[in-house]
């Protein structure tokens, strides 16, 4: 069916809750309202009150309730109604969720994916627009995924679901209603830890996630270059022999995010392609980021967000270096 | 005490006006014909300057918005509580309370339609910019008035937030600091009976709000939140107090969201029409103009408005006026001073770094 990223994440969600009874949904506002964004619509008539849970407003409640499920049974997708207010469950997170399993030495562990949308081009309010992916990136533990497309947003979700690990499942805002594509209405299941090769060539590597992948394309649909893009799909673990396969060939590569550039995915990235392939490297590793401020209120935020200028000029300085 | 008479652990509100604008005399706060036509003009503004920034949301020109439209009394009563100099806190839903405190309608336009000079209130004002994290504000709430505490001045914070914001632990905290240290502070929750679509009975399984001050060992008192006089009353003797060096105060001010939560929710997802009609005859805009008519202070309701209508065009203009963020705007306060890179990321030119 053609699906936007919205009804292909809700679709996974009903799916998974149908497959295994102990799947529970909880969160602000994702019972009777169906969620700020509509992603858990129709999930309360279907499963009752007792599967999809309207909390009180309180994220640290939220996380550290949803890892004790997690400790007795349950498969608990939390929800956080935006990124910006997640930092509140950073304690529960990092402090237990993360580290139950080596705790314990594997005794006790926390299947428990925690939902939110993240990121900016949406012009919206102060703390709508996060882009604070590396924050948990770098927690040993905490598996980090980001869709790009609403088939991705299928597939992962359901891996994630799945998975024995808790996982920080993040949506694109900008991506939610962007762009609907074939889904199918089955089963759909794509590993985690795995990047996607998006289009292959041999001139230069071009890699992101989430919002940017759109952009990436646009930009790269635009120069001359054969172009390799890679879709990095699960920000931890990282996928970085999919990376290193296509640099050792391109000698080239651009990262693009469009979190600020200091300690950035991007850095990482580039480190470990320094590490792995130096000897292959024709150029530095270009980051494409957004600028290290604040992210400007709506009337400002073309000042931050990135563009395909930016990425087109980053692929140029990196064949002309 | 209006804190000894009413006791949110058996129930009691304090009602000062009912439905009809008839006032219980032995309640009835002291309040100057002169006061009584501020607030109201004040409250129609509100009212009007909150319905045209819907309006503006749907043609475009402010984002998301979220409107107050009922909880007029609930905000200006306690604001009129406060004298020069003292300080008031708000989340995002508080219009009325910055319009009686002096903070330019443009401004607060600016704000909601994007622009960071939205949160640059006039000096002196002791307001703080809008806080969007829900609760995080309470803190702050405590650390100022126990600043103005530790210099023995004669300052009162006053802090608003929802009934959503007593679900988080910061409002936890904010009030159990405040209690320990007998900070001078009025905390108003405006119950508005909903958290988007959440409702009140999900936030806490207390019977009312105002008693969780009881376990924060200071007083707590339950207000009809659409009554500007009980609203006054009760913010006036807990602002007393806390000038008094008696410490702090819990408000819950019972009043109902007419609106949207924000431009982008629909409330029809989440109550029925009926529900919201049965608050429409509780209107605090309503009861005022009826007491007021009622006491011969207020003639021309409809010369008001017009008044009104016509500072909000301004106010609006005012706002419209006012240039984008330059990228040097958006970069050059993140620190005092700007290090090399950013000056080089801002551009233009500089050497890569
Ligand atoms: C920490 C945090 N979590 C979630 C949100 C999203 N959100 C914005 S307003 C709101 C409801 C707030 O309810 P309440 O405190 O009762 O205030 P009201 O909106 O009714 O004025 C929520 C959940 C937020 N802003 N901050």
């Amino acid at each position: 069916m053609m699906m936007n990223m919205v009804q292909a994440i809700n679709a996974a969600l009903r799916m998974e809750m149908e497959r295994d009874p102990s799947v529970v949904i909880l969160g602000e506002d994702v019972g009777v309202d169906g969620g700020v964004f509509r992603l858990t619509e129709g999930l309360l008539d279907r499963f009752g009150a007792d599967r999809v849970i309207d909390t009180p407003l309180a994220e640290a409640g939220i996380s550290g309730v949803a890892i004790g499920m997690a400790m007795n049974g349950l498969r608990p997708i939390a929800e956080m109604q935006f990124m910006g207010f997640s930092y509140l469950a950073l304690n529960q997170m990092i402090n237990h969720a993360a580290r139950m399993r080596n705790r314990t030495r594997g005794r006790i562990t926390i299947p428990l994916v925690l939902r939110m949308p993240y990121g900016a081009g949406i012009k919206a309010l102060e703390h709508h627009s996060e882009s604070t992916e590396a924050l948990y990136a770098q927690i040993p533990g905490l598996k980090v995924v980001v869709p790009s497309t609403p088939l991705e947003a299928k597939g992962l979700l359901t891996a994630s679901i799945r998975d024995p690990d808790p996982v920080v499942f993040l949506e694109p805002t900008r991506s939610y209603r962007m762009l609907k594509e074939e889904v199918p209405d089955g089963e759909y299941l794509l590993p985690l830890g795995k990047a996607r090769v998006v289009q292959e060539g041999d001139d230069i590597t071009v890699l992101g996630w989430g919002a940017m992948m759109p952009l990436i394309q646009k930009a790269v649909d635009k120069v001359k270059a054969s172009v390799e893009v890679i879709d990095l799909r699960t920000l931890s673990p990282m996928d970085i022999e999919t990376v290193l396969d296509s640099v050792k060939r391109t000698g080239r590569a651009v990262v693009v995010h469009e979190a600020p550039r200091t300690c950035g995915l991007g850095a990482e990235i580039a480190a470990r392609i320094y590490e792995g392939a130096i000897l292959n490297m024709e150029a530095p590793v270009e980051r494409v980021t957004a600028p290290d401020i604040t992210i400007p209120l709506p009337k400002g935020e073309d000042h931050y967000y990135i563009n395909e200028r930016m990425i087109i000029e980053g692929m140029e300085r990196t064949m002309n270096f | 005490m209006l804190t000894d008479e009413f006791d949110p652990l058996k129930g009691e509100m304090l009602c000062v006006m009912d439905e009809e604008g008839i006032v219980d005399r032995s309640l009835m706060p002291k309040l100057s014909n002169e006061m009584l036509i501020k607030a109201y003009r004040t409250m129609v503004l509100t009212r009007l300057a909150d319905d045209k920034a819907v309006k503006l949301q749907r043609q475009g020109k402010l984002g998301a918005y979220p409107p107050s439209r009922g909880q007029e009394a609930s905000q200006i009563g306690p604001a009129m509580a406060l004298k020069e100099g003292d300080w008031l806190l708000w989340a995002f839903r508080e219009m009325g309370g910055l319009l009686w405190k002096g903070i330019p309608l443009s401004t607060l336009y600016l704000f909601w339609m994007g622009n960071e000079l939205g949160s640059v209130y006039p000096e002196g004002s002791n307001v703080t910019p809008s806080v969007v994290p829900v609760a995080s504000q309470i803190p702050h709430a405590v650390g100022i008035a126990y600043a103005s505490k530790l210099r023995k001045e004669k300052i009162v914070t006053l802090a608003y937030f929802g009934d959503g914001a007593t679900s988080e632990g910061e409002f936890h905290e904010g009030l159990n600091f405040a209690g320990v240290f007998k900070t001078p502070n009025v905390f108003v929750c405006q119950n508005n009976q909903f958290a988007i679509s959440t409702r009140r009975e999900r936030q806490s399984a207390s019977p009312t709000l105002a008693q969780k001050a009881v376990s924060y060992g200071f007083p707590g008192i339950l207000v009809d939140g659409n009554d500007i006089f009980a609203m006054f009353a009760a913010a006036k003797e807990a602002v007393d107090r806390a000038r008094k060096g008696k410490g702090p105060t819990l408000i819950e001010s019972y009043t109902y969201r007419m609106g949207d939560h924000t431009t982008s929710d629909d409330w029809r997802k989440y109550r029925t029409k009926e529900e919201v009609e049965t608050w429409q005859r509780k209107d605090p805009l309503s009861r005022f103009a009826k007491y007021l008519k009622a006491e011969g202070v207020l003639s021309d309701e409809g010369e008001i408005e017009k008044e009104m209508s016509k500072v909000i065009e301004e106010a609006v203009a005012a706002a419209e006026a006012v240039p984008a963020p330059t990228r040097k705007d958006v970069f050059e306060h993140t620190y005092a001073e700007m290090p090399p890179y950013l000056k080089w990321q801002m551009g233009p030119g500089g050497e890569r770094q």
